[in-house]
């Protein structure tokens, strides 16, 4: 059995294991696992939330309580917290966003998905891109172009620091921060998919070329499992990073001073 | 990583997106956003608020209910200090009843005492001048007894005209006590 395998096995793991074979032919990449996922991670949401508040009462059942938590905690940690009282009016998207996230990134250790959207780039990028939109267009709303850019670039600083000081202020938030918010999701998830591939296939790998190092691929099969709990941990911490720094560019978009 | 994608036979760079993800990723959030924040968080908000409402109603309506409470308690108790002093009330008059009946009740014996003694009085003073009209009559006989006594027996005799003397007084004693 394992000589069989020996063959299927793909080593090293490559960029080309993130694109799986399409599902019918001549649909790639409209109609490919990672965009079922999507449309999937869609669905579950959107018949959850419906389902559980579908009739809400004043005393909650179970199901609207789960429901009203998961809003409660991101409307009052970070839209409200982060953002102060008038966060709470962000805190519908700012829930859509993390749920959306949280679900995708879960995908990566669902045992037979085992492969989060997030980890193409498309996805987070969509998400990096609007809130970059958001927070400019709030800031450019709230303050008028002008002083937004002044608040925004200007940092509180001697005059002759500013020449060095605004070109990094203008790098940082109007370039990097979509790329960075984009980059990290992505990386995470691309890494952790990575990780779990290496050590999963490597057990395969050192199996098959002698049974000697058996022992040493039942470790790196037990290390699968271990780094699938540290990915569990890095799923929800990437989701919660991602809105909060969402949360965090609105709030220093809408805030009076730098 | 070229040399992967070489391997792949497909160019797939992992920090260029594919447009087609893009197109599908924008339109499968845009539906997830519009549906969660159209239908459901709204909702939520007027859920929390109506809950914040009933829970401070509930205060109010507990606070109403604690003012009429109280307002019954000093009630029932002004009744109880009412229904005290009546009681007093009506445990003075039945004292003073009973002090008017005490008195009335002595009046009575007094006035029957009176009443009796007055009649003891009446009947000594009756036997008395009952007695004396006996004696009166009495007195008469027993003077002319005397006298005839005195007359018939000799004068001369002392010591036999003083036990005459005494006879009489002595008679006359017996019959006094009678």
């Amino acid at each position: 059995m394992s000589t069989s395998l020996a063959a299927e096995v793909p080593w090293p793991p490559s960029v080309e294991d993130f694109f799986l074979p399409p599902i019918a032919e001549g649909t790639d990449p409209w109609f490919t696992k990672i965009t079922v996922l999507v449309w999937v991670a869609v669905a579950i949401l959107i018949i959850f939330f419906l389902v559980t508040y579908r009739e809400p009462k004043l005393v909650p059942t179970k199901r609207q309580w789960i429901a009203e938590s998961i809003y409660g905690f991101v409307r009052n940690t970070v839209a409200r917290d982060l953002i102060g009282h008038h966060g709470i009016r962000f805190a519908p998207y700012l829930t859509t966003l993390f749920c959306f996230v949280l679900l995708m990134n879960l995908f990566s250790i669902v045992p037979l998905i085992q492969i989060s959207p997030n980890s193409h780039i498309a996805f987070p990028a969509i998400l990096a891109l609007i809130s970059y939109v958001l927070f400019n267009y709030l800031g450019i709303k709230q303050h008028g172009f002008r002083k937004y850019m002044k608040n925004s670039l200007v940092p509180p600083a001697p005059w002759f620091i500013l020449p060095i000081l605004i070109p990094i202020e203008f790098m940082s938030t109007f370039l990097f921060r979509p790329f960075t918010l984009a980059v990290r999701l992505f990386a995470n998830m691309f890494a952790g998919h990575m990780i779990l591939l290496v050590f999963t296939l490597g057990g395969f790998v050192m199996l098959n070329s002698t049974p000697l190092l058996a022992p040493v691929s039942v470790l790196s099969w037990l290390m699968t499992i271990a780094l699938t709990f540290l990915e569990a941990m890095v799923i929800v911490l990437q989701a919660y990073v991602f809105t909060v720094l969402t949360a965090s560019y609105v709030q220093g978009a809408l805030a009076e001073e730098h | 990583m070229f040399s992967f994608a070489a391997e792949g036979g497909a160019e797939h760079n992992p920090i260029i997106p594919l447009w087609q993800e893009i197109v599908v990723g924008t339109v499968a959030f845009a539906v997830l956003c519009y549906v969660l924040m159209k239908f459901v968080f709204p909702r939520m908000e007027q859920t929390f608020q109506a809950r914040v409402e009933a829970i401070e109603g509930g205060i109010k309506r507990a606070e109403a209910a604690q003012a009429e409470a109280n307002q019954l308690l000093e009630q029932y108790r002004a009744q109880l200090a009412e229904a005290r002093t009546d009681a007093a009330r009506i445990r003075d008059d039945a004292r003073a009843d009973a002090e008017g009946i005490r008195q009335d009740v002595l009046a009575k014996a007094r006035e029957e005492s009176d009443r009796i003694i007055a009649a003891g009085k009446e009947q000594l003073a009756a036997e008395r001048s009952t007695i004396i009209r006996e004696l009166r009559a009495e007195v008469g006989t027993i003077a002319v007894d005397l006298a005839s006594k005195i007359v018939g027996e000799s004068l001369a005799d002392e010591a036999r005209r003083k036990g005459t003397v005494e006879r009489f007084l002595s008679d006359l004693e017996s019959s006094g006590a009678r």
